[in-house]
């Protein structure tokens, strides 16, 4: 039996949870009016919040001093790369783990997971000296192999999670018919399971596209993403929070949008299952 | 019903992740071990040999070990502590009656989505700045003394960006927590008199522990190595210097290996006893 809610409350909490929702986003929606602003306009006294001369001039002087493109790219390449290539990876683990369970199973999950907790600036030098070795350094190849191994734990074990929802007697019916390992996996795993890859692969993208310690110890010019395109404003040059707030903008968008389209799948999948 | 063909085909299926991750494990970690024994100096001379323990003690007595890890510590517990609080909050609020409470929901996570890099810069420069920064503004419209965020109060502005990165994450996972929570139970409870702090702390809290548990565990994980969030803001001065940040000093700006590995395992063992930690309460709470 559902109380009652009187109207009163419920402006009350709609005020609240809007002012709330609002003052967190707010660092977000400033840098996106910034970056309209005129230089002068955007360090005003007292601030201007929408009474300003709206101009794209920002975006044009971004894209004149460095060549967003290639930085997109690269962050796509490296994001997506690394991705697929984690899930190629993963799926034959997870499967096993989800429906060939053994006493191992959960140490091993446990293991890989710790393996994240490994820092990263402790292993930076031989990995640095790998990569020039491998003649990898600065190259979009060594990062994808990177941003996948850092992220595989988390893939194996949120395709675990989706795996493990899936009945296991329609896999022994399929077997009981004649499939194959292949088969069964190709068949009727994949299908059931493309909403968890799915989900998967877009918590990934976003991970991997926001990492921020290794692609900007390990590229220079060449295979250098949007993490490095943003850092390099980070050095200030007299006026230039408006032409800041439009990088940054370029730089969050793609993400932005892509998160807000998708913030159900992610939700189940950030919690590893383990939160219903 | 997994025969021993099944078995062992599983095995093979397990096996490229299991050795990546054995490999991406022990490689670097061995090379790390090696260079800690060593005096490695790349730009002045190159391997100047074996020193024993050396570097392993000269790291630990160098004035600024303790208090990186102090900083390390105070960031991890302090960002834990607002996104759980604020969290649980935010997690109760989004989960009354309200209109556009869709909208609200998409506000509030897309701090999550903001690269480190570009939440760092943004936060430096347009809020913390001490003379063009929206907090100046503010602090000077009640008449108050503008602060210099980032040297005079750099703890408070790190953790503040890093929780504002960092309370979606828990929110969202709070509140799918909450949605779960049998609202009839809420209700018997009032209706036998229960204050709403008593509802909270008897019957709310513990349906969230399991939850709380997650937002620590992977937070911690990802809090332990900060990076971008120093990088760009105070380059690890003013006291903000954390134990990653010293190591990647050490190995990249006064270039000594050999120094700056022995600090990686110290930092590897650190993050193995919060490991440790983490997956007992991990182990017992999920049900892998």
């Amino acid at each position: 039996m559902a109380r009652a809610v009187t109207t009163n409350r419920k402006i009350i909490n709609t005020a609240v949870a809007w002012g709330i929702g609002l003052l967190v986003f707010f660092p977000i929606l400033w840098t996106i009016l910034t970056s309209f602003k005129t230089e002068a306009q955007a360090i005003a006294d007292p601030p201007i919040f929408l009474g300003f001369d709206w101009t794209l001039e920002n975006y044009a002087v971004v894209m004149e001093r460095s060549d967003y493109g290639k930085y997109l790219w690269n962050s796509i390449v490296i994001a997506g790369g690394s991705t697929i290539l984690g899930i190629i990876i993963a799926v034959p683990a997870a499967w096993s783990m989800a429906f060939v369970p053994s006493k191992k199973t959960k140490d091993i999950l446990l293991w890989m997971l710790s393996t994240k907790m490994l820092p990263a600036v402790g292993v930076l030098y031989p990995i640095y000296l790998l990569f020039i070795k491998m003649g990898i350094l600065d190259s979009k190849i060594g990062l994808v192999i990177v941003l996948m191994l850092i992220n595989l734990p988390i893939i194996v074990w949120m395709l675990y999670t989706y795996f493990k929802e899936i009945p296991g007697e329609i896999l022994e019916a399929a077997r009981m018919d004649g499939a194959s390992l292949k088969e069964e996996v190709i068949y009727i795993l994949t299908p059931m399971a493309i909403p968890g890859i799915a989900s998967t692969l877009l918590l990934n993208v976003i991970l991997a596209w926001n990492e921020a310690f290794w692609t900007l110890n390990l590229t220079a010019a060449k295979a250098a993403p949007l993490t490095a395109f943003i850092a390099s404003y980070s050095s200030p040059e007299g006026l230039f929070y408006a032409k800041l707030s439009a990088a940054s903008t370029m730089a969050i968008a793609p993400i932005l949008i892509l998160g807000w389209f998708s913030q159900k799948q992610l939700v189940s999948g950030l919690t590893f299952g383990a939160v219903k | 019903m997994a025969t021993q063909h099944s078995r062992s085909a599983a095995r093979l299926m397990m096996a490229p992740a299991v050795i990546l991750l054995l490999g991406w494990m022990l490689v670097p970690l061995t090379m790390t071990l090696y260079f800690s024994f060593k005096k490695y100096l790349p730009m002045r001379g190159g391997d100047l040999g074996w020193v024993g323990f050396e570097n392993y003690i000269r790291f630990v007595t160098s004035s600024s070990f303790w208090p990186s890890v102090v900083t390390t510590l105070t960031i991890v517990g302090g960002v834990l502590l607002i996104t759980v609080v604020l969290g649980i909050f935010l997690a109760i609020l989004l989960n009354q009656p309200m209109w556009g409470q869709g909208i609200v929901r998409i506000l509030v996570i897309a701090p999550f989505f903001v690269m480190p890099t570009v939440s760092a810069l943004v936060w430096k420069n347009m809020f913390m700045d001490p003379n063009y920064g929206l907090l100046s503004y503010l602090w000077e419209f009640f008449g108050a003394q503008p602060v210099e965020w980032l040297s005079k109060a750099s703890m408070t502005s790190i953790i503040t960006i890093v929780s504002w990165q960092w309370l979606p994450f828990a929110t969202l996972i709070l509140l799918t927590a909450i949605q779960s929570l049998d609202s009839e139970q809420l209700e018997a409870a009032e209706m036998d008199g229960a204050s709403a702090p008593k509802r909270f702390a008897y019957i709310t809290l513990p349906h969230l522990g399991r939850a709380i548990t997650v937002v620590i565990l992977i937070q911690t994980i990802f809090l332990l190595s900060i990076f971008a969030e120093i990088f760009v803001t105070t380059g690890g001065a003013f006291g903000t210097k954390t134990l990653s940040y010293l190591i990647f000093q050490r190995v990249l700006e006064s270039q000594n290996v050999g120094l700056g590995s022995a600090g990686g395992v110290y930092a590897i063992i650190l993050a193995n006893i919060v490991a440790i930690f983490l997956m007992r309460i991990v182990g017992k709470n999920l049900d892998a």
